[in-house]
């Protein structure tokens, strides 16, 4: 089994390879960077092949609002060379134009907000999707069955949900843990899906995406300050047992502090996840850059271990990111027991 | 777009997205997939309760049923040994009764023989004066000229008498 599973991934990433070549084989070093580049980053279109010339792309729709002209829905087709695909403030439509780093602007300068659908917003969509239909299809077991023996889904979520629950939740908040249980199990999952299914050549890298950590560790820094009791506050703003005059010091410190931890979540999910891809990409870009079958059969095999250290990475992030919000909840909502030399 | 400036479209699909699946999932599968985990395993501890309960009657049940026993075997014991005593006394009783009715049989019979040897001997001197009588009766009558003989007569049947 494990060998067949091997010899599979093999296959694929050298298949991969050939995907991969055309867009990477022609140009220097620096274009191989910018490929690894723009595979990690965002985009207005999914790029998943190039054959010669012909390039496998799914345009995706651009949303702008302004205020003045409104929303407004284009395809990102309309902004970019038919024959090359690439992108360029030469290619504007209708006052917008995508430049050539994937960045919306407007022709005249005035100010606009994006609501694209980018490359990482469909992937979202389909994390969101396959998490949703995974999670209610494990529900209606119990909704049909009851409190019985867990069968399909529900069996594959039921022990996640306890880990969860249990592991993660009971010994890092304590008593109250049962109120931020279902946010930890959507977040562990989010989180954990994502990441494997971002592990799919050709899929986009969305838990690698500052935006997505971002709006993670906020929901995480508003759940943690919002529920935080007394304790909390006194231990930020009259931290115990410091003498007054070392408050002007620790005060700021512990403010901060509110700040810094939220601010690792989000760097943290957001550089393990992106750093796995770009090791990844490296690994296939150095084939094409020593142009050798010798170094290509060695980085595939090297792609295919770090795939295997990825799909660990992706668990353990999906953990830690879960177990690091439930800590700082639990740091929040803690009934402390505080003594004078404390 | 930059690797570490936030596009404004995937915050925005990111936040509605995440927060649109955080509701349906708490409403649609995480309450009814916690309450029934948690109706699941009360009532795995309340059958294991109930389960351990039931041992430990068994246990006291069969403790007591180890005590009763106990207790009816000390009972025959005692019983038993109770007979025993009885009748080993009863036994010796009735052996002293009847070494003592024996010993009274033999004293009476001792005391009839007695008796009767004296009335034996009473009657044997009542016949010893009659014969001597009518012995001397009879002497008197028929041999009363020789004085000596008569004597020696009279002699010679009283050392008979005496030999008797």
């Amino acid at each position: 089994m494990t060998r067949n599973i091997l010899v599979l991934s093999l296959l694929i990433s050298a298949f991969l390879l050939g995907f991969s070549g055309n867009s990477i084989a022609a140009g220097g070093e620096e274009d191989k960077t910018s490929f690894i580049m723009h595979h990690v980053k965002d985009s207005h279109e999914w790029h998943f092949a190039t054959f010669g010339h012909t390039h496998v792309t799914l345009p995706l729709p651009v949303i702008v609002y302004s205020g003045d002209r409104g929303l407004e829905f284009f395809s990102s087709s309309n902004f970019q060379n038919h024959d090359t695909h690439l992108f360029g403030e030469e290619y504007a439509h209708e006052g917008y134009f995508i430049d050539e780093h994937d960045h919306l602007g407007r022709v005249d300068g005035a100010s606009f907000i994006e609501f694209s659908i980018t490359k990482n917003v469909v992937m979202l969509f389909i994390v969101l999707i396959f998490v949703g239909w995974f999670a209610l299809s494990a529900a209606g077991h119990y909704k049909k069955h009851g409190a019985v023996a867990p069968k399909g889904a529900a069996a594959i979520i039921e022990p996640i949900v306890i880990f969860v629950r249990d592991e993660i939740a009971q010994k890092s908040i304590g008593p109250q843990y049962k109120r931020f249980v279902p946010y930890l199990i959507t977040l562990f999952l989010f989180v954990w899906f994502g990441n494997l299914l971002g592990l799919i050549p050709g899929a986009a890298n969305m838990t690698g995406n500052i935006a997505v950590t971002m709006v993670l560790a906020v929901l995480t820094f508003i759940i943690t300050n919002v529920n935080g009791n007394k304790d909390y506050w006194k231990h930020v703003f009259m931290t115990p047992g410091v003498p007054p005059a070392m408050l002007l010091i620790i005060v700021p410190v512990e403010i901060i502090g509110l700040f810094t931890k939220p601010f690792a979540l989000m760097v943290r999910l957001f550089v393990a996840i992106t750093a796995g891809h770009i090791v990844i990409l490296g690994f296939i870009a150095l084939a094409f850059i020593f142009e050798s079958i010798t170094i290509g059969i060695a980085s595939t095999l090297m792609v295919t271990f770090i795939n295997l250290i990825e799909l660990l990475v992706a668990t353990i992030q999906a953990y830690v990111f879960t177990l690091f919000s439930a800590m700082y909840i639990g740091s929040a909502v803690a009934e402390h027991a505080h003594d004078d030399h404390h | 777009m930059d690797l570490i400036t936030p596009g404004t479209s995937l915050i925005f699909w990111q936040l509605f997205g995440f927060l649109g699946l955080l509701f349906i999932l708490i409403k649609f599968a995480w309450k009814p997939m916690l309450e029934a985990l948690e109706e699941r395993e009360s009532s795995i501890e309340n059958a294991l309760k109930s389960a351990e309960t039931a041992r430990n009657e068994m246990a006291n049940l069969k403790a007591e049923n180890e005590k009763l026993l106990a207790e009816a075997r000390l009972e025959r014991d005692i019983i038993l040994k109770k007979a025993q005593d009885a009748s080993i006394k009863m036994i010796e009783e009735a052996k002293d009764d009847a070494t003592k009715v024996g010993a009274q049989m033999i004293a009476n019979a001792k005391a009839v023989i007695e008796t009767e040897k004296k009335a034996a001997l009473a009657d044997v001197k009542t016949q010893v004066a009659t014969l001597s009588l009518e012995i001397t009766e009879k002497l008197l009558r028929k041999n009363l000229s020789d004085d000596k003989a008569q004597k020696e007569l009279v002699d010679g049947f009283v050392n008979e008498l005496k030999l008797n």
